[in-house]
């Protein structure tokens, strides 16, 4: 064993729950999901945490280490000095349900809120021809593993429970974004909504978002920015339709 | 038992991962009410996980391939132990199943011409994956999950209530698949987060719950990959179709200790990665069999001119399929060959540039430097076997994916047996999912219209709350953790990659000492979100599925893609003609042998009889398949 860990977990809910300590042996290579296992093998066989793949693709362990928004399965052991004490608190932004797991029911609603795709009509399976160039960027968006720690991290929400009913959030901004920009979505006026129902007003590009996405997603920059932009009405016929497609294939040369 | 949540549909479906959601799609189009039912959240099941693509024969890149085409290289990969019907479907209804998802969103990567790009892949004969990066799981899941949440905002305009016959209930784990009168009648469950009980009540049940990775130690796996799905299934009175054949993926992490057994996805290979030892020999030049002889190139020169002209060259045989480079990783490493930390080496650096790794192989690019410090676009992986697949499942009938054995009962995905005979090929899983899983809500579908409630008895009731109930009772008894960990010790050093009569034996033996004790596991804490609770019930079906895996395979006297006896080396044809279908008797797995059902002439006919004579009897070719 390499080296001796102190944490601080916390345990329980957000009523009663509150911070443990515990040393720990931690190994070469390790990451904190691998102590957080650990933990649970040895010390206390009832904590709660949520993890899948180890890999930093599911977007399942999702916690805060050192107050920091972050993937447990992609955050080294070896990035905190010897002799720090690292602390690991469940995402703030949602209500603990015990120890590391939240309820993060929030985005699964809001995900409910965005209309799906549109094709056009009379398109067939097999059809459709797209440009690499074409589906990069809304790729780019789709590249998402909804750790939801941009939601977490957002100051919109994340101590303001009174804003998450107008507010979709970072996640489902870059999602609205991937629908715009998605070359056979036929919808009209998904700025538009973003705008009115889903809250993008109330974003002021402080950039948090794009910080912690563990996907290195331009939130801000790429889907957010350009949105606000162009919040227009654009009225669906198909020659316009087809003029807004190449419009957006402008923004991104 | 107290607060029981009681549910009643036409169909529950255990498994949200590719299969589940398709087979939820078809079911829920045809009118019927679904539950979806899954270990995590909705979104996260294993399927996120797969990277290389999915195999379809749409002949974007190179228009000689055909379901045909696809449908011999599945069986050549699956050693014709396949079950012939389920290849051919999977081959024929694949592309449509690829195209579908473009029509829901999907946005797979291009060719020129603006076709859904096609990439190569172990066994393949063409370029045949179906792309988006190294992220095909991810886009494939989350397409899935957004036509889900399409068709609830759909119930919604229509009912105006999104959930009422559609709802997925995550993080919840079915325990018990439940019968009466010898037919489904539905689930039984506990809730992750709270650890209270849930009864669903449905005379159909899918089964799509994935893998048995955890079972072993060195796996790809997550931790839902825990066989429960064949344990659910086994119970139910279904039977197991040939569980001693697992596929060890060649190419896991080996380096650091943590995220040993992680995928290192075979793209790397099929974009130009090359395989090789402390010596620095190309070394699977070495390990071409046989059969495979006239496909692969046996000298450099010809396998990187590959690259550039398939049409005229032989593939290089680091794309020889799994099981083959499995084996010759590990007897190069054996050797005394390998890399410091037991592996071998696999460079793509010097084939790619830097900018054109990152962007085909991001991910890849990124779990390395982030968890290992390597940066693949200068220096070379270090990699070894891993445990990825299993071959072997439940049996089905092809057509509708009932389980063989019982009225109500389907299995598709991963959990369904018969597709990929003794291997399956890279990319065959993800189409697999979409084919069976819309066949298995067709079947479910049919039989509900045909069938009506089934109501839950009290006495059946009684018993999986029970089961539930149990490990609270209990003090001072096993922990699951450990018992967890001796299964996998187990499994790793006696049922692994290369296996012996006299081991195997001795595992069958540890594996049902391991069970006994494990009816004494106590646990700690209360019933909220307790990781040692729900490790209880998922150990009790990883032991399961050991126990029918070391039998099958100590039955199993040849080796045969995902099965090599030491003792027993090289396939047999009279082996060929045999699958082992596990039952459960209430108190232990029974193997037997059953024949396989034989090709029929049509599909015989689209091989070239020398190739079958490496594979068949003198007396199957003299017949020359069925009718
Ligand atoms: C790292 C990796 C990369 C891969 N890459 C590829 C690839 O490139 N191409 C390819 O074709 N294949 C690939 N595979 C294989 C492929 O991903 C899997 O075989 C496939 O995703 C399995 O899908 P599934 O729908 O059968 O089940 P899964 O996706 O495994 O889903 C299982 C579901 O069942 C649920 N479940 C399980 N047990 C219970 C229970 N008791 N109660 C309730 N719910 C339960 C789980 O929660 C989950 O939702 C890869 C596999 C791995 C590990
Ligand atoms: S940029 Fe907007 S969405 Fe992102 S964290 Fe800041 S306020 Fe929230
Ligand atoms: S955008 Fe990035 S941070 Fe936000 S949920 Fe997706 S992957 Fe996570
Ligand atoms: S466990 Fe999947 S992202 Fe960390």
């Amino acid at each position: 064993m390499a080296r001796t860990l102190k944490l601080r977990i916390w345990r329980g809910d957000d009523k009663t729950g509150g911070l443990q300590d515990v040393t720990v042996e931690a190994n070469h290579g390790e990451v904190v999901l691998d102590i957080i296992h650990r933990v649970q093998a040895t010390q206390m066989g009832d904590l709660a945490v949520r993890w899948n793949c180890k890999a930093g693709k599911c977007g399942s362990c999702s916690m805060e280490i050192n107050g920091k928004p972050r993937l447990a399965c992609m955050t080294q052991v070896a990035s905190y000095p010897e002799d720090e004490t690292i602390t690991i608190t469940p995402l703030r932004a949602f209500p603990v349900i015990k120890d590391l797991v939240t309820d993060v029911s929030f985005n699964y609603k809001k995900a409910m809120e965005i209309p799906s795709v549109e094709m056009p009509p009379g398109m067939k399976p097999g059809e459709p021809r797209m440009q690499q160039i074409d589906v990069e960027r809304s790729q780019e968006f789709r590249k998402c593993i909804e750790c939801f720690l941009c939601q977490d991290t957002c100051h919109v929400i994340r101590d303001h429970e009174e804003n998450k009913k107008s507010f979709a959030g970072p996640r489902f901004f870059i999602r609205i974004a991937e629908l715009d920009m998605h070359p056979l979505d036929i919808l009209r006026n998904r700025k538009k909504s973003a705008q009115e129902e889903h809250g993008l007003g109330m974003c002021n590009i402080t950039k948090c978002c794009t910080e912690v996405c563990p996907e290195h997603i331009r939130i801000t920059d790429n889907a957010i920015i350009p949105m606000k932009e162009r919040v227009v009405d654009e009225k669906y016929d198909p020659l316009r339709w087809l003029g807004s497609k190449i419009r957006k294939r402008e923004g991104m040369l | 038992m107290a607060n029981l949540e009681k549910y009643s549909y036409d169909v529950v479906i255990v498994g949200a991962g590719g299969a589940g959601l398709r087979a939820a799609v078809e079911a829920r189009d045809a009118g019927l009410s679904v539950a979806i039912v899954c270990k995590s959240l909705f979104g996260k099941a294993h399927t996120v996980m797969a990277e290389g693509g999915a195999a379809a024969s749409m002949g974007n890149v190179n228009d000689n391939d055909n379901w045909m085409v696809h449908f011999r290289d599945t069986m050549r990969g699956g050693k014709f132990l396949n079950h012939f019907r389920m290849a051919e479907l999977h081959a024929k209804e694949a592309p449509d199943r690829i195209w579908e998802l473009e029509m829901w969103g999907a946005l797979f990567d291009r060719t020129s011409e603006g076709k859904i790009s096609q990439r190569n892949f172990g066994g393949h004969e063409y370029p045949r994956l179906a792309h988006v990066g190294d992220r095909t799981g991810l886009e494939l899941i989350r397409t899935m999950q957004q036509r889900i949440v399409a068709l609830q905002q759909k119930d919604k305009r229509e009912t105006g209530d999104a959930e009422k016959n559609l709802k997925v209930f995550a993080e919840v784990t079915i325990t018990d698949i439940l019968k009466e009168n010898g037919k489904i009648a539905g689930a039984y469950g506990y809730r992750r987060e709270t650890g209270e009980e849930i009864l669903f009540e449905a005379p159909a049940v899918v089964i799509a719950t994935g893998g048995v990775g955890k079972t072993f130690k060195i796996t790809s796996n997550s931790w839902e990959g825990t066989g429960d799905g064949h344990a659910l299934a086994l119970k139910a009175g279904a039977n197991l179709v040939d569980m001693e054949f697992l596929q060890f993926h060649p190419t896991g992490m080996v380096w650091p200790l943590s995220v040993k057994g992680i995928l290192v996805t075979e793209s790397v290979r099929g974009e130009g990665g090359i395989l090789t030892n402390s010596l620095g020999e190309r070394f699977m030049f070495k390990y071409i069999p046989d059969v495979f002889k006239d496909k692969y190139a046996d000298n450099e020169a010809e396998a990187d001119r590959w690259y550039i002209d398939q049409d005229n060259n032989r593939r290089p045989p680091e794309l020889l399929p799994r099981d083959e480079v499995a084996r010759a990783i590990n007897t190069e490493v054996k050797a005394g060959r390998g890399t410091e930390h037991g592996g071998v080496f696999l460079d793509v650096s010097k084939r790619l540039s830097a900018e054109v790794i990152k962007k085909r192989l991001p991910s890849m690019w990124h779990q390395f430097y982030e968890l290992a410090g390597v940066d693949i676009t200068k220096e070379a992986m270090e990699v070894g076997p891993t445990c990825h697949y299993v071959m072997g499942g439940v049996e089905v009938e092809p057509d509708t994916a009932a389980a063989v054995g019982v009225d109500g009962l389907f299995a598709a995905g991963e959990v369904a047996g018969g597709m990929h005979g003794s291997n399956r090929l890279g990319g065959n899983s993800l189409t697999d999912l979409l084919v069976f899983g819309r066949r298995a809500g067709m079947g479910a579908v049919e039989y509900v219209k045909s069938h009506g409630k089934n109501p839950v008895s009290a006495a059946t009731l009684e018993k999986a709350a029970t089961r539930i109930a149990a490990p609270f009772t209990r003090t001072g008894g096993e922990n699951a953790y450990s018992l967890h960990q001796e299964l996998q010790e187990v499994t790793h050093n006696l049922v692994g990659i290369i296996r012996t009569g006299a081991e195997l034996t001795q595992a069958i033996e540890k594996i049902a000492d391991i069970r006994k004790r494990s009816a004494n596991i106590s646990v700690t804490g209360d019933r909220k979100f307790n990781p040692g609770f729900h490790l209880a019930f998922d150990l009790d079906n990883m032991l399961l599925v050991a126990e029918s895996t070391a039998k099958s395979a100590l039955l199993r006297e040849e080796s045969r893609g995902g099965h090599t006896r030491d003792d027993f080396p090289g396939m047999n044809s009279t082996w060929r003609q045999v699958n082992h279908i596990s039952s459960f008797d209430r108190d232990k797995v029974i193997v037997k042998a059953q024949p396989l059902p034989v090709l029929p002439k049509e599909l015989f006919d689209l091989f070239d009889v020398h190739e079958l004579e490496k594979y068949m009897t003198p007396e199957e070719i003299s017949k020359g398949g069925s009718n």
